[in-house]
């Protein structure tokens, strides 16, 4: 066994499995607290690449260098699809609150779709060129063939991130908001948390950490497309279902198995196996831990 | 006598529909501000679904909730939701306990301060100094809520792990963090020992007299109902059917005949 091949693989691994951890993270976040699967997370996630695109171009004909252009259609997307995922939660599962759970779940498959055909009509249904916004550091080229600077930025980016969303559910009253509403959500009301807020803010926060992954990935992949967001999405949701839905560790746990899982399967048998390996880990994990691997089972008080 | 004092709680012809089933029927009720009064009756009387009614967990079929709060203009409470009820100034504990288990003892009374402090999503992000004195205030004021209940040697530990009695005295001390001025108990002495009792007996007795703070409890507990409170309500599948001093209640041949049923021998 080749040990650069090996370790070429772990880190194209690490950097998928650390997106997949980035989007899974706000299917977890929204289970938790509402146990909603949010089906057009996975949206939300292309229309933060979208939306980085199309500020990437203008930008590129004004002329602005990569790793500006970079930040700035970075913030823009996040902008934008914090906006969506308020609006998403507003008009289509508020209204629902307290209805039975399929209810916002057939909403959310709703959502979903019309999304998709809203960008396929709106903008293309081709395969649009992303440019490659991360440039090439001088510094990386001795280990390039092991591990790129794209992926270095990917892996920086989302571990900054996944620390800044630690903090903030660790450390500040918002954070303990939602915690409490994760715990208990109506004696979370009756402390007087304003818990529509809270669930407003988780689907803010899921929305901002889908648009980064589709930043990333988008210039990492280098095309986006109006259904880049329905695999990504799967993929995501299974590395939450994996990690157990609603831990946010279990979240990245499950992100990155299933970005090794993928990476190896791809590398040492054929790429035709990345996602059939994946799944069979969900199927195998749900029969052995059916809450997933740090997920708790929920007893059912009456 | 007691109407000199100053309402607080007003409650008038509250009535509970579930489908074709009636739980709560026109009850009316008035707790004065510095009492402790209880509510009281057989299982299913509907005593909790009342207490769900003004804490803002149902909406009522009809009837009115009225705070009077001192010096400020009176409010109705049907149909607000929880949080805003909190707001008003009422607290409530539940029957089975519900803290939040996974966070430590001090952060379940701070999470019951955040109504009364002012920082939104954003101040509370950035932490400029206002929010960390705020934070620093919460904090301190936490701790004394929980030396009052006599819980400050866990302040730190995982609410899940504290005996029972302790989580208990917990979720009172939450209740007493939103500042209140009426807090509502479910039962508070469910399920403790006769000396876990008397030691909340006296924490209600102390909550009234130094917070100035009135109470209406749910109580199975009859000495402990007995010893404390005046005036006691009485409630039969959804009516009330008494109300009055200790003394009163005990004689009273309705409230005797709800909890041992109807004399049969002449």
């Amino acid at each position: 066994m080749d040990m650069e091949y090996f370790l070429e693989l772990f880190f194209s691994g690490l950097t998928r499995g650390s997106i997949y951890a980035l989007i899974a993270l706000g299917y977890t976040m929204v289970y938790g607290i509402i146990q909603l699967i949010n089906f057009a997370h996975g949206e939300i996630y292309m229309i933060g690449a979208f939306v980085a695109l199309i500020v990437a171009g203008v930008c590129t004909i004004y002329g602005l260098s990569g790793f500006a252009i970079l930040i700035l259609a970075a913030a823009i997307a996040i902008l934008y699809a914090a906006a969506y995922g308020y609006t998403l939660e507003k008009i289509a599962y508020r209204p629902l609150r307290g209805s039975p759970r399929l209810s916002p779940l057939i909403s959310a498959i709703g959502m979903s779709i019309f999304l998709q055909n809203y960008v396929l009509l709106a903008q293309t249904p081709d395969y649009l060129p992303f440019p490659r916004l991360i440039p090439s550091f001088a510094f990386m080229d001795p280990v390039a063939h092991i591990i790129g600077s794209a992926e270095l930025v990917i892996l920086v980016t989302t571990l900054v991130t996944m620390v800044l969303l630690t903090l903030l559910i660790k450390k500040t009253r918002v954070g303990k908001a939602m915690r409490a509403t994760q715990q208990d959500l109506s004696m979370a009301r009756l402390v007087g948390i304003n818990v529509d807020r809270v669930i407003s803010l988780t689907f803010v926060i899921g929305s901002v950490l889908a648009a980064i992954g589709g930043v990333l990935v988008a210039s990492y992949i280098g095309q986006v497309n109006f259904y880049i967001g329905f695999l990504a999405g799967v993929k995501a949701f299974t590395a939450a279902v994996l990690g157990g839905i609603g831990s946010i560790p279990g979240a990245v746990l499950g992100g990155l198995i299933i970005g090794w899982s993928e990476s190896f399967a791809a590398g040492y048998f054929s790429s035709d196996y990345e996602d059939i390996l994946t799944f069979v880990l969900l199927v195998v994990i749900l029969i052995v831990r059916p809450a997933g691997i740090l997920g708790k089972v929920r007893k059912q008080k009456v | 006598m007691t109407d000199k004092k100053h309402k607080l709680l007003e409650v008038k012809g509250l009535t509970m529909d579930f489908g074709g089933l009636r739980a709560v029927d026109s009850v009316s009720l008035t707790v004065h501000e510095g009492e402790i009064a209880a509510l009281i009756g057989p299982n299913g009387a509907g005593k909790t679904t009342f207490f769900n009614c003004v804490t803002g967990i149902y909406t009522p079929t009809s009837g009115d909730i009225l705070l009077h709060p001192k010096g400020l203009a009176t409010r109705r409470l049907n149909g607000l939701k929880p949080n805003k009820v909190t707001e008003m100034g009422l607290a409530r504990t539940f029957q089975n306990i519900r803290l939040f288990s996974g966070m430590t003892v001090l952060e379940n009374v701070m999470i019951g301060r955040h109504c009364r402090t002012y920082s939104g999503i954003f101040r509370s992000i950035i932490r400029n100094r206002s929010v960390r004195e705020e934070e620093q205030e919460i904090v301190e004021t936490s701790y004394r809520l929980l030396e009052k209940v006599g819980l400050e040697k866990f302040v730190n530990e995982f609410a899940r792990n504290l005996p029972y009695g302790a989580q208990r005295r917990l979720e009172i001390a939450r209740a007493l963090a939103t500042d209140p001025l009426l807090l509502l108990l479910d039962e508070p002495a469910a399920g403790m020992n006769p000396y876990e009792t008397s030691e909340l007996d006296q924490l209600i007795c102390r909550i009234s007299e130094e917070e100035q703070i009135a109470i209406l409890l749910i109580e199975h507990d009859m000495k402990l109902v007995m010893k404390i409170s005046n005036p006691i309500f009485v409630m039969e599948y959804g009516k009330k059917i008494a109300q009055g001093s200790p003394l009163e209640i005990r004689d009273n041949p309705k409230v005797i005949e709800a909890y041992l049923g109807e004399e049969v021998d002449a």
